[in-house]
C-alpha cells in the first residue's frame, strides 16, 4: 500500500456520470455508504477497482470515480479473481445482485468463495429481477407472483448466507439498505477481512418488489423481527430487548428474558462455523407463525485461511526461487537437439 | 545363421497399434524422438480413442500412432503404412486396411487368442494368423507377451506389471529393424522411473530384449537404413503443435516483458497447453484452471485489464461458452488471445478426432457485429510462430485475436529448426502514463493511428475510468445509446481489425508457379497433405500451385490478386465448406469447395485424385 498524501472525500469517489437508478431505489444508500467508507481506508483512489456483472446493481461502477468494469451477466466474480490474482496489490470490489450472483453467476459465486481471493463482494439482494422489469429471482419467496409467474413461483429460494457458508466463505455478513451505520460497519469489516468477504445487502426495489424487507427495516417491526449479532455479545432482540436466543444442545430456542437470565443466552461467536450455520438457517418466512428473527451482522469470519492471491503469488515466487529466472533459449531448444550441416 | 542384409530406403511409414492401455502413444513418441535425433525428416499422427481405458481388447479401445520418416522432405504422416505393429486382433482389424499391399505386419501372437478374437468380434475360424488371409503381406509373428514375461520372470513383479512392459519389447525390435539410436529411450526410462528402480530395470531389460530378438532370431532377413534428410542447416528439435503453441506464448511474454496469464478449463485436445504452461512459473507464466470455460476467459479478461498478456484456450465446445466474453473483450478493446484447438463437432462431436469446422465460429460466432483477428497455424512448428504473432497483434492493436489449431497438428510432431529468441520480432508495449489533476481528463477511448485505445491499467494515478460491455461513446468511453455513435463504433471496431493487414506478411505461394491452371488454397493443418499432393501433381505435369492462408481475418492484402492469377481455385477443408464461402464472398471468385468431414486429415492421394478430376 502506498502512502496517501491527500485526504480524500466521498466526493472524490463520485464520477461525473448521472446516477440513473429509479428514485427511491435502495441502491442509492449503498452507493453513498461505499463512497463514505472509501476515504477512511487510507488508500489512493487509483488502487480501487469495482467490477460488476449485469443488473441494476451492476451500474454501480459507473458512478464511482475509480477504475471500474461493468462486465457481463454473472461473470464479475470470475473477472475479479483474474484481476486480483495478477494484481494482488489492488483493492478489488465486486458489485452484484441476487440474479447476477445466485442465478446466472451461481457457479462463479461459489467458486470464488471456495478459492478465497481477497475481494469484497457486495450482493444487493432485492429478491426480484429489476433491470428486466420484474421477474422472480432465485431469492424470491415461493409463491411469488411476478410477470413471469402469474400463478406464483414454484421455485424454492436460495438462502444466500447458507449458500456462502456451504461454499466455505471466510467472511459472511448481512446488512440492509435502510441502516446506513450498520451497512458502513459491515462494508468496513468486509474491506478489513483478508479473503473473500460476502456482504448480502437487503435492498428495496421500490418499483418491482416494494417493501420486501419492510418488516426488518421499519421502526415499528425492526426490533421484533431482526437479530443484530455482535461478536461476544448475547443474542438479544425484541421491542424492549426482552427476548433472546438460547441453545438447547444444537437446537436454538427463543426465550423470554422476563423469565430467563441473559447469562443463559447464546453468545455470538463469529468464528464458530457450526453456530454460524445454525444462524444462517434463521430464514423463516416472517408471515408464518412461529419464526426466528432474521439475523444481521457478521455470521462467520475465518481469519486463518490464506487468500487465493497469496497462494497464487507465493507459488510463483517459490518457482522463481527454486528454478531461477527462466532461460528462454534453453526452453525453446528443449532437451534434445541435433545439428544439420 | 542367415546373413541379415541392410537395405536403404527413402522413407517409411510405421503404424503402432494396440489397446489403449498398451502404451502405443509412448512407443510412438519414443520412436519419433529417436528418429528425429537420427536426422530424418518426419511427421506423426497419434490416433487415439477418447476413453482413457476403453474396454480391453475391443475395437473402440484401439490406440494408434503413425510415423512417416525419411531422407527426403516429409510433409504428412503418410497415407498408408509400410509397417503395421498390431498388439491384438482389434488393433489389427482397425488398421489392416491402411497397410500397403506387401507391407510388413508385426503381430503379437498372444493378442490373437480366443478371448481377443471374441472381443474384436472376429469368428474363431477367421483368425488372421492362420486363416490364410495375410498371404499378401510379410507377416512376422512374435510372442511379445510370452517373451516379455519370460524376460521378467525373476523380476518379482506381478504379471500385470510385467505386461505393461510389452511395448518396450516392440520398440526395441523396431529400433533394431531401422537402426535407431536406443540411448534417448534408455535416458527417458531412467528419468521416468527414477523413483522405482525395479520398473526402470524391467523396462530397460525388455527394450534390450526386443533389440536382441531382432538380432538373434532368423525371422528378419533385412534391416533398413534411412539416411538423414537433407534439411536446411541449423539446430533442430522435435516439436508437437501444442508444445509449440505454449512456447510461442511464453516467448511473447518474455519478449513483451509482460507476465502471461492463461485462464482455461481442461478440454481435449487443448489441455496439453495448460499442462505445459503450468511448468514454467519461473518465466512469470501464470496458469489458472477455472471452474468453467466462461470463468477461464473472464479471469483472463480481468488479467488483461490489469496489464498482463492474457490468454484463454479451449476447443470448439468451450469456445461456444466463451462467446459472450469474447464480445466483451471486443467492446473493452483489451488485448486477449483465444486459442481454439479444433476437434470434430458439433456439440461433443469426436473429441480426439481432428476437424477444421470452427472457422465460422471464430469469424462470426458472437452476437452483434463482433470482428476479431483470426490466425490459423499450418503445422506443429507453425503453432509457435502464430501463437507468438497472435500475442503480438493482440498487444499492439489492443484487440482479441483467435489462434486456430487442430487436433491433428496439436498432437502431431515434426522436426523444427527453432529460432533464437534474439531473432524474434520485438513486441513493444506501453501503458498509459499517470496524470496529474491539472492534466486534461483521461480519455480511455482516444485512438492512435492503429485505431487502438490506450492500455490504462488500474493502479495508475489519474487514469481512473470505467469500461464495460455497454456501447461506449468514442473517445470518452462513457455509456452511449446515441445512434450515430453506435454505427461509428461498429465501423471503428471493424476498421481496427482491417488495419492489422498493414502489419502482417503478404500471402506467398508455397509451391508451384505464381500463376497457372489451378490454385489449391488451404488453411490450417491440411498444409502437409496439400503440399505433398501439389508436388506430385507438378511432377506429373499439371500447372498446379498451393498457397496456405495463415492470416484469415484480415486476409493478407495481396490474396485477391493471387487468386486472380489462377484459372481455378480449389479450397480443400476438413469441414463442410467454410473458408470457401468467405473467399467467394470477399473476392467474388468461383472457388470450388473440396471437403472431408471424417475426423481424419486429408490423404495426399485423395487430394491428387480430386484435383485430377477437376482438371482432366
Amino acid at each position: 500500500m502506498t502512502a496517501v498524501v491527500e485526504k480524500l472525500t466521498p466526493k472524490d469517489f463520485s464520477s461525473d456520470q448521472e446516477v440513473r437508478w429509479c428514485p427511491g431505489c435502495g441502491d442509492y444508500s449503498i452507493l453513498k455508504q461505499v463512497q463514505t467508507i472509501l476515504p477512511d481506508l487510507g488508500r489512493p483512489k487509483e488502487e480501487f477497482v469495482f467490477i460488476s456483472g449485469i443488473g441494476c446493481s451492476s451500474r454501480f461502477p459507473y458512478y464511482m470515480d475509480t477504475f471500474g468494469m461493468h462486465s457481463i451477466h454473472g461473470r464479475a466474480n470470475a473477472i475479479a479473481t483474474g484481476l486480483k490474482a495478477t494484481r494482488p496489490e489492488l483493492s478489488v470490489w465486486v458489485i452484484s445482485g441476487d440474479g447476477d450472483s445466485m442465478s446466472i453467476g451461481g457457479n462463479h459465486f461459489i467458486h470464488m468463495l471456495r478459492r478465497n481471493p481477497d475481494i469484497n463482494l457486495l450482493v444487493f439482494n432485492n429478491q426480484i429481477y429489476g433491470l428486466t422489469k420484474g421477474q422472480y429471482s432465485p431469492t424470491s419467496e415461493q409463491g411469488k407472483v411476478t410477470k413471469s409467474t402469474p400463478m406464483g413461483s414454484i421455485d424454492y429460494p436460495f438462502n444466500p448466507i447458507a449458500l456462502s457458508l456451504g461454499a466455505d466463505g471466510t467472511f459472511v455478513a448481512r446488512t440492509m439498505d435502510r441502516d446506513p451505520k450498520h451497512q458502513q460497519a459491515m462494508i468496513r469489516r468486509a474491506y478489513d477481512h483478508q479473503g473473500t468477504s460476502l456482504v448480502e445487502i437487503y435492498q428495496n426495489c421500490n418499483v418491482f418488489n416494494d417493501g420486501a424487507f419492510e418488516i426488518y427495516t421499519e421502526k415499528s417491526s425492526k426490533k421484533e423481527q431482526t437479530l443484530m449479532m455482535e461478536h461476544g455479545k448475547p443474542l438479544v432482540f425484541g421491542e424492549n430487548n426482552d427476548k433472546g436466543i438460547k441453545l438447547d444442545g444444537f437446537k436454538p430456542i427463543i426465550v423470554d428474558l422476563n423469565d430467563s437470565s441473559v447469562n443463559d443466552l447464546w453468545i455470538h461467536d463469529e468464528e464458530d462455523l457450526v453456530k454460524a450455520t445454525i444462524l444462517s438457517r434463521f430464514y423463516d418466512d416472517p408471515a408464518k407463525g412461529d419464526h426466528f428473527p432474521r439475523p444481521f451482522g457478521v455470521f462467520y469470519v475465518n481469519n486463518h485461511k490464506d487468500t487465493f492471491d497469496k497462494l497464487f503469488n507465493d507459488q510463483m515466487a517459490y518457482a522463481k526461487e527454486k528454478l531461477g529466472k527462466g532461460d528462454l533459449d534453453k526452453l525453446i531448444a528443449g532437451k534434445e537437439t541435433w545439428v544439420v550441416n | 545363421m542367415t546373413a541379415i542384409t541392410d537395405k536403404d530406403l527413402e522413407s517409411v511409414v510405421i503404424r503402432f497399434a494396440g489397446d489403449s492401455g498398451d502404451g502405443m502413444q509412448l512407443t510412438g513418441t519414443q520412436f519419433t524422438n529417436a528418429t528425429a535425433l537420427h536426422g530424418n525428416d518426419l511427421a506423426t499422427f497419434p490416433d487415439f480413442p477418447a476413453e482413457i481405458r476403453a474396454p480391453l481388447g475391443t475395437l473402440a479401445g484401439v490406440s494408434g500412432f503413425q510415423i512417416h520418416f525419411g531422407s527426403t522432405q516429409i510433409n504428412t504422416p503418410g497415407d498408408q503404412s509400410d509397417v503395421l505393429v498390431a498388439m491384438n486382433v482389434a488393433a489389427f482389424k482397425v488398421n489392416i486396411k491402411n497397410l500397403k499391399k506387401g507391407g510388413v505386419i508385426i503381430l503379437n501372437s498372444d493378442g490373437f487368442d480366443s478371448k481377443n478374437l471374441r472381443l474384436a468380434n472376429v469368428p474363431e475360424d477367421q483368425n488372421p494368423i492362420n486363416d490364410g488371409s495375410l498371404t499378401d503381406y510379410d507377416v512376422k509373428l512374435v510372442d511379445v507377451t510370452k517373451i516379455t514375461r519370460a524376460a521378467l520372470a525373476d523380476s518379482g513383479m506381478t504379471t500385470k506389471e510385467i505386461d505393461r512392459c510389452k511395448n518396450m519389447f516392440v520398440l526395441g525390435l523396431v529400433y533394431w529393424m531401422y537402426h535407431r539410436p536406443i540411448e534417448n529411450t534408455l535416458e527417458f526410462l531412467r528419468t521416468k522411473f527414477k523413483k522405482n528402480e525395479a520398473v526402470m530395470n524391467a523396462n530397460i531389460k525388455v527394450l534390450n530384449a526386443g533389440w536382441n530378438y531382432g538380432e538373434t532370431t532368423e525371422m528378419f532377413a533385412n534391416r533398413y537404413t534411412i539416411a538423414p534428410a537433407k534439411m536446411e542447416s541449423g539446430v533442430y528439435r522435435g516439436i508437437m503443435g501444442n508444445q509449440a503453441a505454449a512456447l510461442g506464448l511464453i516467448s511473447a511474454s518474455v519478449k513483451s516483458g509482460l507476465p502471461l496469464f492463461y485462464g482455461t478449463y481442461p478440454i481435449t485436445p487443448a489441455s496439453d497447453i495448460l499442462h505445459d504452461l503450468s511448468k514454467y512459473k519461473n518465466f512469470d507464466i501464470k496458469t489458472y484452471q477455472a471452474e468453467d470455460e466462461i470463468a477461464g476467459i473472464c479471469a483472463a479478461i480481468g488479467a488483461a485489464f490489469g496489464g498482463h498478456l492474457a490468454v484463454t484456450g479451449s476447443s470448439g465446445p468451450g469456445i461456444a461458452l466463451k462467446g459472450e466474453a469474447i464480445g466483451l473483450a471486443t467492446m473493452l478493446e483489451l488485448p486477449l488471445v483465444i486459442l481454439n484447438i479444433q476437434r470434430a463437432g458439433p456439440s461433443t462431436g469426436m473429441p480426439t478426432k481432428t476437424e477444421q469446422a470452427d472457422l465460422n465460429q471464430a469469424m462470426f460466432g458472437r452476437n452483434g457485429e463482433c470482428p476479431v483477428v483470426v490466425l490459423a497455424a499450418q503445422s506443429p512448428s507453425d503453432c509457435f510462430t502464430l501463437a507468438y504473432e497472435a500475442c503480438k497483434i493482440a498487444l499492439q492493436h489492443m484487440i482479441p485475436v483467435f489462434f486456430l489449431s487442430d487436433g491433428y497438428i496439436a498432437n502431431g510432431a515434426e522436426p523444427w529448426k527453432f529460432p533464437n529468441s534474439a531473432d524474434l520480432e520485438p513486441i513493444n508495449v506501453s501503458f498509459a502514463k499517470e496524470r496529474a489533476a491539472t492534466d486534461d481528463k483521461f480519455m480511455p477511448y482516444f485512438r492512435d493511428e492503429k485505431l487502438s485505445r490506450p492500455w490504462a491499467i488500474p493502479g495508475t494515478k489519474g487514469l481512473e475510468h470505467r469500461i464495460g460491455g455497454i456501447e461506449k461513446q468514442n473517445v470518452t468511453g462513457n455509456i452511449s445509446y446515441d445512434a450515430a455513435n453506435h454505427e461509428l463504433m461498429t465501423h471503428l471496431r471493424q476498421e481496427k481489425v482491417d488495419k492489422v493487414a498493414d502489419f502482417i506478411p503478404l500471402q506467398t505461394i508455397d509451391s508451384g508457379e505464381e500463376s497457372g491452371d489451378l490454385l489449391l488454397l488451404g488453411w490450417g493443418g491440411t498444409y502437409g497433405a496439400l503440399r505433398t499432393a501439389t508436388a506430385q501433381l507438378i511432377a506429373e505435369g499439371y500447372k498446379v500451385s498451393h498457397a496456405q492462408v495463415r492470416y484469415i481475418n484480415p486476409f493478407p492484402k495481396n490474396l485477391g490478386e493471387i487468386l486472380g492469377r489462377f484459372k481455378t481455385v480449389v479450397v480443400p477443408e476438413l469441414n463442410n465448406g467454410q473458408l470457401v464461402k468467405i473467399i467467394r464472398d470477399k473476392y467474388f471468385v468461383d472457388a470450388i469447395p473440396y471437403n472431408k468431414i471424417q475426423g481424419l486429415p486429408f490423404m495426399s492421394h485423395e487430394v491428387i485424385a480430386k484435383i485430377k478430376q477437376i482438371l482432366d
